[in-house]
């Protein structure tokens, strides 16, 4: 589903991807670990098209086609979510208007017919329950507002109603308490499915008790410095970043 | 993004067209470009005027005269040589007036149809009773009849100096004097035509009135004067809607607008104006100096202004308030766009002078590309208004790097019992919002328009229905391509 290889990026001067190699097939949750200003949320954002970054070497394929050519808004209809490590607010747009102009503008993309409002409120009903998420929630402007918990379960939330293929989840569970955590962890859980795929990015494994990965990737100073399975993730947990990545180099 | 897609998009914003930038060729009956008392005489004449008002006009001229054009708004324009501008243009086949939508010239209903004005009484299900100014007549006025069955007096103010000379003669002036300011003063020497409209004690008018501008004729400046009285218990929504062609030199625009809210009465009302903004040079576009106040001379009245302010390339206006009658209330809601190089120094006064008024202000300014926009406002509290109560909120929007927001508030507070709040703030469209919004698959210009409507939204709220969906859609045509 998504080949990355060689893949380097950055800002002006400064690179901050070194050559990344990763592949990712459907049905597969993959956790990309790393310390702080390894180049996690970088990786993430490139994936989702963030024009400030700079790609300069490598390349990007999702489901065949080059995924740099596209622009953020393509990526999107194609079905790439980035679930944002810092949820953004826009005052005065509700929630649900929000959602509802970009699940209709999705379905546009792929020529399926749009939602109205009340068949729009009918499709996410059972989603809503699925995060906890209160109706109020649904009315108000767009994270604003919001606790912290509430931001991460509200892009859970998003993510699904936009039922992505590839969803990227940028450090979904910095800032959540124990019960916020298990609650959008039993979130993204259900919507794992065959067809479709999860990376994880995170700075701890506790997330990964709750969203059990097949791969974890450990990231340092904008390289994977090691792949292996859920117990890598564990080993970390133990020994720390230090030595994982001293015993790699 | 960066700031070379930015500039890439603003440059793309730039581009657009002015929509409504057609000329409607129908005959005009003018006079010379320049202005002096002949030329007052010749309007007054042209109208039949009673002598009280061509001495009324001509003692304004005199007046203005001796006054010198202001500088102190936040705009940059060349001098306006007020010799060069034609101070008289009717449609000729309207010279003996048309009696009905059938002697209208078919070309000026088809320039309004392309507007998208309902004109024609049967295509009138929006129920809004249209009084059309075209440059300085009014053309034709619908629903008259029907309005006129409960009293409601809907009619041009030519029309109204004929039919109706006492309840203009005393209103006439009443609110904004015509020594009031320079354009005022401008205004009431040369003023055409306008609206007027007078509801009867204790009516609700069942409809909105609304009447729609348009300047046509080239070197034309547009004076038109509105006058309108709720009496006692009476209530009226106005909407004001405006055009113009485009044209390579600035068309002045000076009106007047008075309002007058007896006891227990509210007026409304509600402006979208959409006059040519000049390309994205500065070449051409409306100056438009207007001077707008309403006085809530009962107790309990209330006076609302709305008012969504996309076009002009200069853009000089106040609404005020006169808060005389105990517990009377004042409202000014405002979306002031300003994109290529347009200025808008644009706010709101509100007097307060009885007991317990209240005054809301919420202003909504938005910069793009080179425009700049300026809020001015002042709140007034007398020595005897106790109890009086204000909320200001003034927020600007930018767009790019290259517009400009300023806020000028004046606080002039003279009686300790009040309450005055506040509020301010800036923010750019952040590259973070349009990303997020891209993201979940808006596209770029559907991302900005979503946050520039979020951002207004307080305003939008307060407009009439089919007002609002207009408004908006003005909103989105001025901002395309501004960040695109």
């Amino acid at each position: 589903m998504l080949e990355i290889r060689g893949l380097k990026a950055g800002v002006k001067d400064k690179t901050i991807l070194k050559g990344i190699d990763l592949t990712v097939n459907a049905g597969e949750v993959h956790a990309i670990m790393g310390p702080n200003g390894s180049g996690k949320s970088t990786l993430a954002q490139v994936i989702a098209g963030r024009e400030q970054f700079e790609v300069s070497a490598g390349s990007v394929t999702y489901d065949g086609q080059d995924l740099l050519e596209l622009a953020p808004e393509e990526r999107a209809c194609a079905g790439i979510f980035l679930a944002f490590q810092y949820p953004i607010e826009i005052p005065g747009v509700s929630n649900t208007y929000f959602l509802r102009s970009a699940l209709n503008s999705q379905r546009r993309a792929r020529g399926e017919q749009e939602l109205d409002a009340f068949e729009f409120l009918d499709f996410i009903q059972d989603r809503m329950a699925l995060l906890n998420l209160h109706e109020e929630l649904l009315n108000r402007p767009v994270n604003e507002g919001f606790s912290g918990g509430e931001k991460k379960r509200n892009e859970i939330f998003q993510m699904a109603v936009l039922e992505p293929k590839l969803a990227v989840l940028d450090e979904t569970d910095s800032g959540l308490d124990i019960d916020a955590l298990r609650v959008v962890a039993s979130g993204i859980n259900s919507l794992r499915r065959d067809d479709n795929a999860t990376i994880v990015v995170t700075h701890y494994q506790r997330l990964l008790n709750y969203v059990v990965p097949d791969f974890v990737h450990i990231l340092v100073d904008g390289r994977i410095v090691r792949s292996g399975d859920r117990q890598l993730a564990l080993d970390l947990e133990e020994q720390g970043y230090d030595r994982i990545a001293a015993r790699a180099a | 993004m960066n700031s070379e897609t930015e500039t890439e998009m603003l440059r793309e914003y730039t581009e657009r067209d002015y929509q409504y930038g057609f000329v409607t060729d129908v005959e005009t009956d003018s006079v010379p470009p320049g202005l002096n008392e002949e030329v007052i005489r010749f309007i007054s004449a042209r109208k039949r005027e009673p002598k009280w008002l061509t001495e009324w006009r001509l003692e304004a001229y005199r007046h203005w005269l001796t006054m010198e054009e202001p500088h102190w708004a936040n705009i940059k324009y060349d001098p306006i040589d007020y010799q060069d501008i034609i101070y008289y243009s009717a449609p000729k086949s309207s010279a003996d007036g048309p009696k009905s939508l059938d002697e209208v010239d078919p070309e000026l209903l088809a320039t309004y149809e392309k507007l998208g004005i309902p004109l024609n009484e049967h295509e009138k299900l929006a129920g809004v009773a249209v009084d059309v100014v075209f440059d300085s007549v009014s053309v034709a006025t619908t629903f008259k009849d029907q309005l006129a069955a409960q009293g409601i007096i809907f009619c041009s103010f030519s029309e109204a100096v004929q039919e109706h000379p006492e309840l203009v003669r005393k209103y006439l002036g009443s609110v904004v004097p015509r020594s009031d300011n320079f354009f005022a003063a401008l205004n009431s020497a040369v003023f055409t035509d306008g609206s007027f409209a007078y509801i009867p004690k204790g009516v609700e008018c069942p409809m909105d009135l609304s009447t729609y501008f348009r300047i046509n004729a080239a070197k034309t400046g547009q004076f038109e004067r509105t006058l309108i009285i709720a009496d006692e218990g009476s209530c009226v929504s106005y909407l004001e809607g405006c055009t113009a062609p485009m044209r390579d030199e600035n068309q002045l625009h000076a009106a007047v607008v008075e309002l007058i809210a007896l006891d227990d009465a509210s007026i409304k009302y509600s402006t979208v104006q959409n006059w040519y903004p000049g390309n994205e040079e500065g070449v051409g576009g409306i100056f438009n100096f207007v001077t707008k106040r309403g006085a809530c001379r009962g107790t309990n009245s209330r006076i609302s202004w709305t008012q969504v302010e996309t076009g002009s390339a200069i853009t000089w206006k106040y609404p005020s308030c006169i808060l005389q009658g105990d517990n009377s209330v004042g409202e000014f809601y405002s979306i002031a766009l300003s994109a290529k190089r347009q200025q808008a120094d644009t706010g709101t006064k509100m007097i307060h002078i009885g007991r317990n008024t209240r005054s809301t202000i919420i202003s909504k300014g938005i910069s793009a590309q080179r425009g700049q926009n300026s809020y001015r406002g002042q709140v007034k509290i007398l020595k005897n208004a106790d109890g009086a109560r204000n909320y200001s909120q003034c927020d600007s929007l930018l767009i790019g790097d290259q517009c400009g927001a300023h806020t000028f508030p004046n606080l002039d507070i003279q009686n300790s019992s009040a309450h005055v709040e506040h509020e301010a703030s800036t923010s750019r469209i952040g590259e973070d919002q349009l990303f997020y919004c891209q993201q979940r698959g808006l596209s770029l210009e559907d991302s900005i328009n979503l946050i520039v409507n979020g951002f207004c939204k307080e305003v939008f709220r307060e407009l009439p229905m089919e007002f609002a969906v207009e408004a908006q859609k003005l909103l989105e045509v001025s901002l395309e391509g501004s960040v695109g």
